[in-house]
């Protein structure tokens, strides 16, 4: 059973504890704190939210979903239809964002922010070069 | 094809970012950066995340964002033109004619950043919001699962785990048979560190009159 995780999501790679049930089918149980910083979802009293979009428990079904002070994020993800992949034992998961979610965000023409490192290891977001106009090309060493 | 460009263009109100894919088996990107010494960010994107949020899928693609950051260009082949499909493989030489097309294509996409950068919406290269949303590739549930698998993948990788890492960049180019980018990292380079081995090309002879750098929909652009 693995106690410890990282989340690879949106918003980085995170470093977690992993409550039981971790690895266990789609079970990824986190503290509630520790699952809004790492994917921006926060467990409210209304549900798991992330700023005005909030997505109630299922009624019947609110132990898979929420227990005490942890959250399953998995199951959460599953219902709403977002992608995820996860290591063989359950110790990395990666979170995506829905294909319309994607779309959305791209259609609305503001440029998608991101932050990368240089070789030098300092971090560059696109954001940073706000008020200037950029070109975002890519290349790739194969 | 980047640096002179942006030494022309730097005091006006311009930046270049090139996010760099990175083999993460070795620090391949590195000698490549080194060499080319930039002076605008080049930025080591192992995870493939800009292609992940602008929907790319080839190199080199590009998008252009204006002073507020809106995307005034959505994402796209970034001036390349396939002159290499018509490599003769045994004499290894491309017609010349061919070598031509793509400097002039490169020259016609380099001349229309420079006219963007010069005249701002005035240079005649800009598309109006709703023709950039209309050109703007939208990604299935099959590619943002992909992405999942390809972070996934790569992260198992960087920690030593490659047999489980190695199965889902597969995961991830057999979802998103498209991307070149997801293929291409996911392959085994050979001698000279490129992915265009036998297997490379004979995905390129299965796009048969597909493209595999689709034509810029740009003022003067060779097709």
């Amino acid at each position: 059973m693995v106690t410890t995780a990282t989340i690879i999501s949106d918003l980085g790679e995170f470093d977690v504890r992993a409550g039981p049930g971790t690895g266990q089918g789609d079970g990824l149980w986190l503290d509630r704190d520790e699952a809004a910083a790492a994917t921006g979802w926060a467990l409210r009293p209304e549900g798991l939210c992330r700023g005005d979009v909030c997505v109630p428990v299922p009624r019947d079904r609110d132990a898979a979903f929420a227990a005490d002070d942890k959250v399953n994020i998995a199951a959460f993800w599953d219902l709403l239809g977002m992608p995820a992949a996860h290591s063989r034992n359950g110790d990395v998961w990666a979170l995506g964002e829905t294909a319309d979610n994607r779309t959305a965000s791209l259609r609305s023409l503001d440029a998608p922010d991101f932050t990368l490192p240089d070789l030098h290891g300092v971090a560059h977001s696109l954001s940073d070069y706000r008020g200037k106009k950029v070109l975002l090309a890519t290349w790739a060493s194969w | 094809m980047w640096q002179k460009l942006y030494d022309e263009l730097q005091d006006r109100n311009f930046i270049i970012i090139i996010a760099v894919a990175m083999d993460s088996r070795a620090d391949a990107a590195r000698p490549w950066i080194e060499a080319a010494g930039p002076r605008y960010p080049a930025l080591i994107d192992r995870d493939h995340r800009v292609a992940e949020l602008y929907n790319m899928v080839n190199v080199p693609q590009a998008v252009w964002i204006d002073e507020d950051g809106r995307i005034v260009r959505p994402a796209e082949n970034a001036g390349a033109y396939e002159a290499f499909r018509s490599l003769d493989r045994q004499t290894m030489t491309v017609p010349e004619d061919k070598m031509a097309t793509a400097a002039a294509a490169k020259a016609t996409y380099v001349n229309a950043v420079r006219d963007w950068v010069l005249l701002g919406p005035a240079c005649g290269h800009l598309f109006a919001a709703d023709q950039a949303r209309a050109r703007t590739a939208a990604p299935n549930a099959d590619i943002v699962q992909a992405h999942c698998h390809f972070r996934l993948g790569q992260y198992l990788l960087r920690q030593d785990r490659a047999a489980e890492g190695r199965e889902h960049l597969a995961e991830a180019a057999r979802l998103h048979p498209a991307s070149w980018n997801i293929w291409r990292q996911a392959a085994e380079p050979n001698e000279t560190g490129l992915a265009a081995g036998p297997e490379f090309w004979a995905r390129v002879d299965a796009l048969g009159d597909g493209y595999y750098y689709p034509p810029v929909a740009m003022a003067g652009m060779p097709q």
